[in-house]
C-alpha cells in the first residue's frame, strides 16, 4: 500500500542565537501506510507535540524530508502548508477545541468552509451524514455548549473527516473524558477507520487503548523506539 | 461567505465589547456630525445674513494715485515729501460698455449699475443724512433680493418713486404714499412718493439707504450719465476673489469682493472652521483608537478560535480579512446611529436656541452628503483602525494560539 505520510531524517531544534540551542528530535524516520490506525505513544517532553505539529505541518521542521501524499512540504512556505493541510489533513484536539459561536453543524462544516470561503448544498448533507453517523443528528442544531462532552468530541471527530482528508492527526483525543466514553470515542475512530480506510495517526497516555491500535510508534527522548 | 459570517459570529459572541465600542463610535460620530451642521448652519446663516445687503463683487473707478514726475540722476537722492491725493469725485463713464464686459467673465450670474452718493431728506424742517441709491429695480434685485425685506407698500421704482428704509420712515414719522425732499450737496432738490418701506437687517442701513431711480439719483448727484458702482453677483460666492480679479482685469475698474470687504468676518469663518475641524480629527482618533483597542483585545481572546481555523486550512489573508471587516462594520453601524444622533441633537437646539420672536437663532445644515461622507470617512476609519489588530491576527502562529 501506498505510503500516505513519510518522514526521512526530521530534527528539530529550537533557540539559537543568545538562547541556547535545544534539539527536541534527533532525525526521525517514519513511514505510515494508507489505513494504518498507529498510535504514538512516549513520556511527557519526549517530543510527541512537536512530531505531531510537525506531521500536521503546523510547523516546518529544522532538517529532513517531509512527503505527504506523494507533495513534498518540508520547506514549503506559510499558505503552501496551509492549503495542504487543509486538502490532506484531519485534526483531533485533547480539548475538542469546537468553536463556541458556531452550531455542531457548522462545526462540522467549518473545515470546507475555512478552506473553500463557502459550503454547498452536498457539504451540508455530507455535514449531517456525518453527524447521523455518530449519533448526533438531533443535536445538529445545538450550541457546543449545550453538548455533553462525549458529544463535543464525536462531533470534533467528524469535524476532521469533513473534507474527506488522508490522514487524521489526533492528540490525545480521549485525554479529558471518563474511561467509558473514551472507550467509546476510540472505538468509532476504529470503526471509522475500518469502513472508509482512513489512516490515523494517534498520540495517547493510554497504554489499553495503545495496544488495541495495529501499530504503535514509540517516541523517547526525541527517538523513535521500536 | 466565510469573511462576513465568521466576523458576524465573533462579534456576536463578544456581545458586550461590541455594544460598548459600537456606543463609542456612535457618540464620536454624533459629535461630529452635530458640530459640522451646527457650524455649517451657523456660517451659512451669517454669510447670508451679511451678503443680503452686499454684492459678491462691487466694481469701482480706479482710484487716483501719484505718478512720480521727477526721475532721479544716477547717484543722487531725492529727498520729497509727498502727499497722497485727494479723491475726486470720481465716476465710472461709458458704463454700458463696461457691464456688458463685466457679464462676459465666467462665473458671473448678474450686475447691476449703481450711482450712489451723498443727501438729505428734509421733512418738517428735519434733516437726516441719507445716501442715495440710484438702480434700475429689475437688475438690482438680482443682486440684493428685497422680496424678504419689504414691510409695506410694493417694490416699484417708477420715476418719482422712493424706497425708504423702517428705521428712517420711524425716524421721521412717514409712511407708504407720503411725499418727501431730497436735498444734495449740488444743491437740487426733489419730491418723491414713497412706494415701499424696507428692512435692510441692520438698524444703520435701514436708517441711511435710500433707492430712487437711476436717472432721478444721476441728475442729483450731478453724475449727468454716469454711475458710480458695478455690482457683481457670482455664481460661486466663495469664488468671488477670482471673479473679482477677472472682472477687474476685463474692464479695468477697481474691483473688490466680499472677502475683502468683510476681512475680520473672513478670519472669524476660517478660526472657526479650523477649530471645528481640529475638534473632528481628534475625535475622529479617539474612535480610531477605541475600535483598534476592542480589536486588538479580541484577537487575544479569541487566538485559541484563530488557532484552529488555521491549523483546518484557512488562509492568513482570509482571517485578516475577518478582522478588517468587523472595523468596517463598527464603524459603518456607529456612523448611521452616530449621523441620526447628531442630526437629532443639531435640529433639537433649533428648537432651544431661539431669537425673542421664536423663530430659529439660524438653521443647522444637515444635508444627505454629510451622512455619505460620515459613513463612508467612518467605515475607511474603521478599517484603518482594525489594520495593526488584523495583522497580528493572520499571522498568529497556529501551534502557539492552541496551546495558549
Amino acid at each position: 500500500m501506498a505510503d500516505v505520510l513519510t518522514l526521512t531524517g526530521i530534527r528539530k531544534r529550537y533557540g539559537g542565537g543568545k538562547a541556547p540551542l535545544i534539539e527536541v528530535l534527533h532525525g526521525i524516520d517514519l513511514s505510515l501506510a494508507e489505513g494504518e490506525f498507529a498510535a504514538l505513544t512516549g513520556p511527557s517532553g519526549s517530543g510527541k507535540s512537536t512530531l505531531l505539529n510537525i506531521m500536521g505541518l503546523l510547523e516546518p521542521p529544522s532538517e529532513g524530508r517531509l512527503v505527504i501524499a506523494g507533495e513534498a512540504a518540508h520547506d514549503l512556505g506559510d499558505d503552501a502548508r496551509t492549503r495542504l493541510r487543509n486538502r490532506y489533513l484531519g485534526f483531533i484536539f485533547q480539548f475538542h477545541h469546537l468553536l463556541p459561536a458556531f452550531t455542531a453543524l457548522e462545526n462540522v462544516l467549518m473545515p470546507v468552509f475555512a478552506g473553500h470561503g463557502r459550503v454547498d448544498a452536498a457539504d451540508r448533507t455530507r455535514a449531517a451524514a456525518l453527524l447521523e453517523r455518530v449519533g448526533l443528528a438531533e443535536h445538529a442544531y445545538k450550541q457546543p455548549v449545550q453538548l455533553s462532552g462525549g458529544q463535543q468530541q464525536r462531533v470534533a471527530i467528524v469535524r476532521a473527516l469533513m473534507a474527506r482528508p488522508r490522514l487524521v492527526l489526533a492528540d490525545e483525543p480521549t485525554g479529558n473524558l471518563d474511561t467509558q466514553t473514551a472507550a467509546d470515542v476510540f472505538a468509532l475512530m476504529r470503526e471509522i477507520n475500518r469502513e472508509d480506510g482512513t489512516t490515523f495517526l494517534i498520540v495517547t497516555h493510554d497504554a489499553r487503548l495503545a495496544d488495541s491500535c495495529g501499530r504503535q510508534v514509540r517516541l523517547v527522548d526525541g527517538s523513535l523506539k521500536n | 461567505m466565510f469573511v462576513p459570517t465568521v466576523a458576524w459570529r465573533l462579534m456576536r459572541e463578544g456581545r458586550f465589547q461590541s455594544w460598548l465600542i459600537l456606543a463609542g463610535v456612535t457618540l464620536g460620530v454624533a459629535v461630529v456630525v452635530y458640530i459640522t451642521a451646527i457650524v455649517s448652519g451657523l456660517q451659512a446663516n451669517i454669510i447670508d445674513k451679511t451678503l443680503s445687503t452686499q454684492a459678491h463683487v462691487t466694481l469701482k473707478p480706479r482710484e487716483d494715485v501719484n505718478l512720480r514726475q521727477i526721475t532721479v540722476p544716477e547717484g543722487e537722492t531725492l529727498l520729497a515729501e509727498v502727499e497722497t491725493r485727494t479723491q475726486r469725485e470720481n465716476t465710472i463713464g461709458n458704463w454700458q460698455r463696461l457691464k456688458a464686459a463685466a457679464d462676459t467673465v465666467p462665473g458671473v450670474a448678474a450686475s447691476a449699475a449703481l450711482a450712489s452718493g451723498p443727501g438729505f431728506v428734509v421733512k418738517g424742517g428735519v434733516r437726516k443724512s441719507v445716501v442715495l441709491m440710484g438702480v434700475e429695480l429689475a437688475d438690482y434685485q438680482r443682486i440684493v433680493p428685497l422680496e424678504s425685506k419689504l414691510r409695506a407698500g410694493r417694490l416699484r421704482l417708477a420715476s418719482g418713486d422712493v424706497m425708504i428704509g423702517t428705521e428712517l420712515a420711524r425716524d421721521l414719522g412717514l409712511k407708504v404714499g407720503d411725499r418727501l425732499r431730497v436735498v444734495t450737496a449740488t444743491g437740487s432738490a426733489e419730491s418723491y412718493t414713497i412706494a415701499a418701506l424696507l428692512d435692510f437687517g441692520l438698524k444703520d442701513l435701514s436708517r441711511r439707504w435710500l433707492l430712487m431711480p437711476l436717472r432721478s439719483a444721476q441728475n442729483q448727484l450731478g453724475y449727468r450719465l454716469d454711475i458710480s458702482e458695478i455690482y457683481l453677483r457670482a455664481d460661486d460666492l466663495f469664488d468671488a476673489e477670482a471673479l473679482a480679479a477677472a472682472a477687474a482685469a476685463r474692464t479695468g475698474l477697481d474691483a473688490d469682493s466680499w472677502q475683502e470687504t468683510n476681512s475680520q468676518l473672513v478670519t472669524a469663518l476660517r478660526s472657526q472652521s479650523a477649530s471645528s475641524n481640529m475638534i473632528k480629527v481628534f475625535v475622529t482618533l479617539a474612535v480610531a483608537l477605541g475600535i483598534a483597542s476592542v480589536l486588538v483585545v479580541s484577537v487575544v481572546q479569541k487566538q485559541r478560535e484563530i488557532g484552529i481555523l488555521r491549523a483546518m486550512g484557512t488562509p492568513g489573508a482570509r482571517i485578516r480579512a475577518v478582522f478588517l471587516l468587523q472595523g468596517a462594520l463598527y464603524g459603518l453601524a456607529g456612523s448611521l446611529l452616530g449621523s441620526a444622533l447628531g442630526a437629532a441633537l443639531a435640529l433639537g437646539f433649533t428648537r432651544i436656541a431661539r431669537n425673542t420672536d421664536g423663530s430659529p437663532l439660524f438653521p443647522v445644515v444637515v444635508t444627505p452628503s454629510l451622512f455619505v461622507v460620515t459613513a463612508l470617512i467612518a467605515t475607511a476609519v474603521g478599517v484603518l483602525a482594525a489594520w495593526a489588530p488584523a495583522r497580528r491576527a493572520a499571522r498568529l502562529d497556529p501551534v502557539e494560539a492552541i496551546r495558549g
